[in-house]
């Protein structure tokens, strides 16, 4: 047979690709099926959130929070309400916390439930689609309950959360953890073991632990890699101390253990749930302080003073002292940070939004390079991106 | 306890870290259990090349970048480096101040995760990196003019865009604002007093009285 030369092409992948979860611009630089260089081009979804956060208040911010990663918007407030609430220097009262816990982890369940799912499916299996979007259906039921909304929530505020659980909701998500860890089990069933599933992740996209922190990498992309690092346990937050829950971490940092921290982190995010709703005090749900959070609606048709309250919160809002912080949660996906800069007025100087994706998005020419085309798909798959957050 | 004892470890750090840099760091505190240290520009190399590979400081992980404008200042940006120690679990929060044309020299030789979040930095406000590998702008649109996070940059931007069917692609328009724009100066006088008004320390003193009494 005769030697066939073989020209290095460049091609696009995406912006409308679905295994590019979202508006990903892929350049590749392909030696035959093999990735030379990958060179990601972002910024198809900039909406300018920070900017716009300059303009608004503090309690205006909050929604856009809900608006950047998308599939897990309650942890991301949780962020931003952290931030400010360390500016003001108060702190949300117990039961406000045991429901931003509870909501925190339901959230990381509607993450992970979409990861492994979107991820089964871009290797090839499309069963744990269609059953972990069953179960997500149900969370987003127990979302718009407490909030109103399936998923923009706006509902952990500066100061609390913003109204309390509704009658009977504890028992009905008490009634879904006892029923979930089925379907655990089912979805690992189908993948697992899977001998495609397997084929197309174990050692595909691989970091070491010292890669890992040198890209940046945080949440499950860095706990695959063996580091035992979460900030859940690390720089607790909120009432994580009180919480009872294991960190799994992985030992090759692969696509495969990066699915398989997150099948287990779903695990202990329902041991943490139950733990919340065991443990759930009763009490206010936000700060008893009417110049930070408004006051009943009830007061309002008797009092003169919580009507004035309740309308300077809603038109100037409050004011934080000048100051800055870099507050961060463990989101889903890793560290979700907000550097925080107020100069004494109403509405943040800078609000710098710190996503976890952005960075292992940025490695995606380190993880691919020297593999074949099909398993850039994976690799993007098992990062766990959502462009919300990357483009913010 | 818990608190008191970390913003004691961060000042130990803030000490250790300006006995070791003394040239370079121009200043560094602890705010809100927070540890910023400000360096000069012109050694961001060298410092961070310390605070990552220094036994007693470990800072490994280059958590964040990004740019904050003060116009009113000489040297209008601030460039804000978050760093993270897993091993001490600690975090450190490097600043240094530049302006429009003076570059801060890049730190993706030391951190490879630095590459975007200058980019972003240069994108959003301008700031010049030197010696970065590949200083294109990354979140606003091709062919993009100005940096939009300036405080200087009208909100609603300078150009709008949409698709036009005769030409069939499409086009850049100066934007056009169906109504005015509208900011809402909503803070009240009344709040805003920060000083103590004169004769408050008076009746501090009563209570001080009472209290001992």
């Amino acid at each position: 047979m005769p030697e066939v030369q073989i020209k290095d092409f460049i091609m696009n992948f995406g912006p409308q690709h679905p295994a590019a979860h979202g508006v990903l611009r892929l350049v590749l630089e392909m030696d035959g099926e093999v990735v030379d260089r990958a060179d990601p081009h972002i910024g198809l979804l900039h909406r300018g959130t920070e900017k716009l956060i300059e303009y608004k208040t503090y309690l205006q911010a909050v929604p856009y929070f809900d608006r950047l990663d998308y599939v897990a918007p309650m942890c991301q407030e949780h962020a931003f309400a952290l931030a400010v609430e360390k500016l003001l220097g108060l702190e949300a009262p117990p039961r406000a916390q045991y429901i931003r816990v509870l909501f925190a982890e339901i959230t990381r369940l509607l993450n992970h439930l979409l990861n492994i799912a979107t991820f089964g499916m871009d290797v090839g299996a499309i069963t744990p689609f269609l059953w972990a979007f069953e179960q997500r259906e149900l969370l987003m039921e127990f979302y718009e309950r407490v909030s109103g909304a399936r998923m923009h929530a706006a509902y952990f505020r500066p100061g609390g959360v913003h109204q309390d659980l509704p009658a009977g909701l504890t028992d009905d998500i008490h009634g879904f953890c006892e029923r979930f860890p089925k379907v655990i089990d089912d979805i690992e069933v189908l993948l697992t073991e899977n001998r495609i599933f397997k084929q197309r992740t174990v050692d595909i996209g691989g970091a070491t632990a010292e890669e890992a922190i040198d890209w940046g990498f945080t949440g499950p992309m860095l706990r695959a890699a063996g580091v035992p690092w979460d900030l859940r346990k690390a720089q607790p937050y909120d009432v994580y101390e009180d919480m009872d829950f294991d960190i799994p971490v992985g030992k090759n940092g692969d696509c495969y253990d990066r699915y398989l921290v997150r099948i287990e982190e779903m695990r202990q995010s329902v041991k943490i749930i139950k733990q919340c709703l065991e443990k759930l005090p009763p009490g206010p749900i936000k700060v008893n302080d009417r110049k930070i959070a408004p006051p009943p609606r009830s007061e309002m048709k008797q009092s003169m003073e919580a009507l004035i309250h309740h309308f300077k919160l809603y038109t100037e809002g409050y004011r934080v002292p000048a100051g800055e912080t870099y507050t961060a949660v463990e989101a889903p996906k890793g560290e979700f940070g907000v550097y925080l800069v107020s100069d004494g007025g109403n509405m943040p100087y800078r609000c710098k939004i710190r996503g976890p994706s952005f960075a292992f998005l940025q490695a995606t020419d380190f993880l691919a390079r020297g593999h074949m085309l099909a398993d850039v798909a994976a690799i993007i798959g098992a990062m766990d991106i959502v462009f919300g957050e990357i483009d913010r | 306890m818990r608190a008191r004892d970390m913003t004691e470890a961060l000042q130990d750090l803030a000490d250790y870290v300006r006995a070791a840099l003394p040239e370079d760091v121009r200043a560094a505190e602890v705010k809100l259990g927070e540890l910023i240290v400000t360096v000069r520009r012109e050694t961001i190399v060298k410092a961070l090349t310390f605070l990552r590979d220094d036994t007693n400081c470990r800072f490994k992980m280059l958590v964040d970048i990004c740019g904050v404008d003060y116009p009113e200042r000489d040297e209008r940006f601030e460039v804000v480096y978050n760093l993270l120690s897993l091993t001490h679990n600690q975090r450190i929060r490097i600043k240094v101040t530049t302006d429009e044309t003076t570059p801060v020299p890049s730190v993706t030789g030391v951190f490879s995760a630095a590459g975007w979040a200058e980019r972003e930095a240069w994108d959003l406000y301008g700031i010049l990196f030197s010696d970065h590998p590949d200083l294109r702008r990354i979140l606003t649109d091709y062919g993009f003019e100005g940096h939009p996070l300036r405080k200087d940059f009208p909100l609603t931007g300078y150009v709008e865009v949409r698709y036009d069917d005769e030409q069939k692609r499409v086009v850049y328009e100066p934007v056009k604002l169906t109504q005015e724009f509208r900011t809402f100066d909503f803070l009240s006088p009344w709040e805003g007093i920060q000083e103590v008004l004169p004769g408050d320390e008076k009746a501090e003193d009563d209570e001080k009285a009472e209290d001992d009494a």
